[in-house]
């Protein structure tokens, strides 16, 4: 029976279904609640805290020898800030924790919590991107004068042959708005002190559960052995819940200080306020063109505002420098210069975000060949042919190699699927009616599923990347799967019993995944990044290969077979070429009861495996059709299609589901997100009344094809997909924005393209064209 | 996000809650569909110290026509008007207007009589009541009195409503089959506050408007009557270009508010189109 590539159901979702999970909040029945008091200004000196008598009000005095939040590029560009737990004397963004109450309810924690006076001399903070990096700008930290945390530049030696040569050379500006990850649960954890053996377990909402023990254990100056973290059941991450943030290490504090449980279940709007922001982008282009549409060179001034601090462990260096060495994308960039700054304001930290960077540099990159092509006089989708890579490995110009991958064919396959020529009767013969509909395409790569050398050649000081996995067979033949990804609704657990099924010829249901729990699974690195069902799967099938080989030893004693001729299916080990066959159940018994039998037979079948890859590359196409409200500047998205190429799918429908989610937060990108500070640092929209995530209502159906394009570069020949549907959404529906706009000549290179921006540009061109 | 504390009381007759109201003043608050209420309870921008909830006042839940009106009794939710609840345009227009009042879930506990005493500027059935002349039925111990929807609205979450008054029932005069309503909003999102709206009745004769009811929301402090392009309208004939023309012309005559979600300027190009789009609804 062969279980990869069926679309089974998963295995989580029963429980999830129905209700039975467990969430953070739903541990924290008995435990005390912890409020958070947060700084009502952008940026300030703390003066003084004041409590009415009566009220213990915790302050950064009460955790003196707790250490700083200070992750490390080791790079000589880099600027390493810290972030304490609790500010003693300035606050840098509006809505860092200043100070912490505790109660038995969370409400009465909120009554006590609106007691404590914050006395706060405010300063004129530094909140808008390009305002930062003026020469007069205040620095955020001092020592960061011109508030650059980080910087990148690379120019190859012919970039300007190239520029002097070029038939046609593009400029654009594009800004991508920042934006929430906005998990449907938002942060939390439940404390709990064990007075038995003095231990703290943390019960928290998160996704990488050994990397927050390390830096919890890290800056409560105690042994990790001390502390046991447990991510439940967790309702979304994308990314905002990789982070130490200082919430949990204030949490745990407290918990050993109190010798007692205590909760913290973020709201809403501390999750807007306080989590972690994203995608405040700018970038300056240049692209080189010769007559013929090829891309001769690429210039980029790339900025992203990274708030605050720096996000641990993976630092503030995530977008910049993913920005930087990833901008060519599916591209053949000859010649190559790009200098790319995280810059430092009174904002809340940017962490890493679903698609991270990609999003909007591959919106530059379409923006771009779309540009080209309407400069050169070509069709877009020749530009793209003309551009796109084309022959593997591929080396970019920053030295990142691109596995085998689809790039044109699933271009052509997209434009296949919708028909073009048709769509573009249809377009004309709505514009007759005064209907502007537009078809957008964006292609790109995405690059998932790599080790310690991708992290290591950024700089990081923790090098994230491998995985460790635990496979045991139990005597009554099931396996016991324990990973350090920790997946949070991906159908990980689905997906990596069917691989593990395959290897020993069991079913799916006869494997349980255990993850997210530090004591019981080997230190791994949590899931994000794309990477869990190529790295996490690939020392899965290694560690299950393992416990196969000693499976097919004690079955070749027992049969009196040699090893080789050992199969593994249905259940049983089966002696090939025979009619006899043992279940896989005995063997397993005989292997744990009767091990005096096999004395001579290496290993056991409790096997952990280890894997590191490289990385691969994914790579697909997304085709938007839009109309456009030109009254409005209202945006309808009538179709939306995606040609995926992630190798081999394990699991289909999990991919298709991770698409889908993956372009419903493309659209929200696109057309309606947006995190909105005034000028004096407060954020306007920290609630869902005004943080506008797309509804079912705005999400339409989302069609796929699959191309499976089966490269060396991993293990199981599976490629990650979890971000691709994020990236590339937002270039299809601008491009489609455009493409419907052409009649006034509009451009937009800004997302959110919201019906505001959308109908000022439209106006614009029309006054423009009055004149 | 959790509420400051506070007292709940569940009356089941208008008597008990008017005494309830009497008794706390601006400290009380009527509790009735809670989706706008308890929302601002958890963000603590409304904490009153006592809740007085009228959903177990059996008298109050009531919708029927009486002398030329539709009787809103202060219970009705906004899903009652999914369907027609009565014959005619007033019915089939109510039922149009629904559907852009927030989402399903929130039409099913929402009422009627809640949006207006709330007065969001977005609100659909406060931009109903000003266009098609309500009268808002309140009760107080001291008694009873009847305001009209021109004089009941008073701004942002402002209205005539004393602290101790209960509205009890909205009328709403029946339009005969001569009438034809037309309503038109853009919001971000379906279910979201009105960037814009406009809500239009006409009498069309032969192709020519006899008579025109219209009103402009969310682009002010409170629904808007735009009397002076209704006037410019009767006489002439019901076309685009008319329609067009009333729209800019709406567009000009109100100072429209500013947020992060619409700036003046682009709130303008939308009263044009909305209104545009709500007549020639109408005179479809």
């Amino acid at each position: 029976m062969n279980w990869i590539g069926r679309s089974l159901p998963r295995l989580e979702d029963p429980t999830l279904l129905r209700g039975h999970g467990h969430y953070v909040a739903d541990l924290a029945q008995d435990a005390a609640h912890i409020r958070f008091v947060r700084s009502p200004v952008a940026r300030g000196r703390i003066l003084g805290i004041e409590a009415p008598e009566g009220v213990t009000v915790y302050t950064a005095a009460d955790l003196s020898d707790v250490g700083q939040i200070r992750p490390v590029l080791e790079r000589p560009d880099y600027v390493a800030v810290g972030q304490p737990v609790l500010p003693s004397d300035r606050v840098c963004f509006a809505g860092q924790a200043v100070a912490f109450v505790v109660a038995d309810e969370a409400a009465a924690a909120e009554d006590l919590a609106e007691q404590i006076f914050l006395d706060i001399e405010p300063e004129e903070p530094v909140v808008d991107l390009d305002a930062a990096l003026r020469p007069d700008a205040v620095p955020t930290h001092p020592e960061a004068p011109g508030n650059v945390l980080v910087e990148g530049r690379m120019r190859t030696s012919g970039l300007d042959a190239a520029f002097a040569g070029a038939a046609a050379v593009v400029e654009l500006d594009l800004r991508s708005r920042r934006q929430s990850a906005m998990p449907m649960e938002t942060r939390g954890g439940v404390a709990r002190y064990d007075q038995r053996d003095r231990r703290t377990t943390l019960h928290a909402s998160v996704q990488m559960p050994h990397m927050l023990r390390t830096g919890l254990a890290d800056l409560l100056g105690c042994p990790e052995a001390d502390l046991r973290v447990i991510a439940p059941d967790v309702g979304g991450g994308f990314g905002q819940k990789m982070s130490l943030f200082p919430e949990y290490v204030a949490l745990v504090w407290l918990a050993r200080h109190l010798k007692r449980d205590v909760a913290w279940i973020e709201d809403r709007r501390e999750n807007f306020l306080a989590s972690a922001h994203s995608r405040d982008q700018a970038f300056t282009v240049r692209g080189a063109f010769d007559a013929q549409g090829r891309l001769l060179g690429l210039e980029a001034d790339l900025r992203s505002n990274v708030g605050a601090f720096s996000c641990y462990p993976v630092t503030c260096g995530v977008e910049p420098l993913m920005a930087f060495a990833e901008l060519p994308g599916p591209y053949k960039v000859l010649e190559y210069g790009a200098r790319s700054r995280g810059v430092t304001t009174n904002t809340c930290t940017m962490a890493p975000y679903r698609g991270v960077a990609r999003p909007m540099l591959t919106l530059t990159m379409e923006r771009l060949m779309e540009d080209a092509a309407r400069r050169l006089g070509l069709d877009p989708i020749e530009i793209r042919r003309r551009n796109l890579i084309d022959s593997f490995p591929h080396r970019s110009p920053t030295g990142l190699v691109y596995d085998a991958g689809s790039y044109i064919a699933a271009m052509e396959a997209a434009v296949a699927a919708v028909d073009l020529p048709a769509f573009r009767r249809r377009q004309a013969e709505a514009l007759t009616q005064g209907r502007y509909l537009g078809l957008g395409i964006s292609v790109f790569s995405e690059r998932t599923g790599y080790g310690t050398p991708a992290y290591a050649a950024r700089g990081m000081a923790i090098v994230p990347g491998y995985e460790q996995v635990d496979c045991a067979l139990d005597p009554s033949g099931h396996l016991e799967l324990r990973i350090g990804a920790s997946p949070h609704g991906q159908g990980l657990a689905t997906a990596l019993a069917q691989l593990v099924a395959d290897e020993l010829g069991v079913v799916p249901s006869q494997v349980r995944v255990i993850s997210g729990d530090t004591d019981r699974t080997p230190y791994g690195w949590g899931t994000f990044a794309s990477r869990s069902m190529v790295i996490a799967g690939g020392a899965s099938k290694l560690a299950s290969a393992k416990v196969a080989a000693k499976l097919r030893a004690v079955a070749a004693c027992l049969m009196e077979a040699t090893e080789a001729e050992i199969d593994l299916e249905g259940g049983l080990a089966r002696v090939r070429g025979t009619n006899r066959s043992t279940p896989i159940r005995e063997i397993a018994r005989a292997a744990h009861h009767r091990s005096h039998l096999f004395s001579d037979l290496e290993g056991g079948l409790r096997q952990t495996a280890f894997y590191d890859p490289f990385g691969t590359f994914s790579n697909a196409c997304h085709v938007a059709e839009v109309e456009v409200d030109v009254d409005t500047g209202g945006v309808r998205i009538e179709r939306f299609l995606v040609v995926e190429d992630a190798g081999r799918l394990i699991n289909p429908m999990i991919v298709d589901g991770q698409i889908h989610g993956g372009v419903a937060q493309g659209i929200a990108n696109a057309l309606y997100e947006e995190m909105i500070y005034d000028p004096d640092g407060n954020l306007l929209t920290a609630s869902l009344a005004d943080y506008l995530p797309p509804t079912i209502n705005e999400i339409p159906k989302i069609e796929i094809i699959h191309m499976e394009t089966i490269s060396d570069a991993t293990l199981t020949g599976a490629k990650g997909v979890g971000e691709g549907g994020t990236i590339g959404a937002p270039a299809a529906i601008v491009n489609a924005i455009v493409d419907a706009l052409a009649p006034f000549g509009v451009a937009i290179n800004e997302t959110p393209a919201t019906p505001e921006r959308i109908r000022a540009a439209i106006r614009s061109a029309r006054e423009n064209r009055h004149e | 996000m959790k509420p400051a504390a506070f007292d709940y009381h569940r009356p089941t007759d208008v008597v008990a809650a008017l005494a309830l109201l009497d008794a706390h003043g601006a400290d009380g608050k009527v509790l009735a569909g809670g989706q706008s209420l308890v929302a601002a309870m958890n963000f603590r921008l409304a904490r009153p110290g006592v809740l007085i909830d009228v959903n177990r006042i059996a008298e109050l839940d009531y919708l029927r026509v009486e002398g030329g009106h539709l009787r809103v009794g202060a219970l009705t939710r906004h899903a009652a008007f999914h369907r027609p609840v009565v014959d005619g345009p007033l019915g089939t227009l109510l039922s149009r207007v629904v559907e852009h009042v927030a989402h399903y879930p929130i039409r099913q506990r929402g009422t009627f009589a809640g949006s207006l005493a709330h007065a969001d500027p977005a609100s659909e059935w406060c931009l109903t009541a000003t266009v098609l002349d309500a009268e808002i039925s309140v009760r107080s111990l001291r008694g009873a009195r009847s305001i009209p929807a021109s004089a009941f609205f008073k701004g942002t979450f402002t209205t005539a409503l004393e602290p101790d008054e209960l509205i009890t029932e909205i009328r709403l005069p029946l339009l005969d089959a001569g009438w034809r309503g037309g309503f038109s909003e853009f919001s971000r999102r379906a279910g979201d506050f009105a960037l814009a709206m406009a809500l239009a009745v006409l009498r069309v004769e032969s192709g020519v408007i006899r008579a025109a009811r219209l009103g402009i929301g969310g682009v002010a402090d409170r629904a808007i009557r735009l009397h002076a392009v209704e006037a410019a309208l009767v006489g002439r004939e019901a076309t685009e270009s008319i329609f067009r023309a009333a729209g800019a012309e709406a567009s000009r005559a109100v100072e429209p508010s500013a947020d992060i979600h619409a700036s003046s300027e682009y709130r303008r190009d939308l009263i044009a189109a909305m209104v545009a789009r709500a007549l020639a609804e109408a005179a479809a």
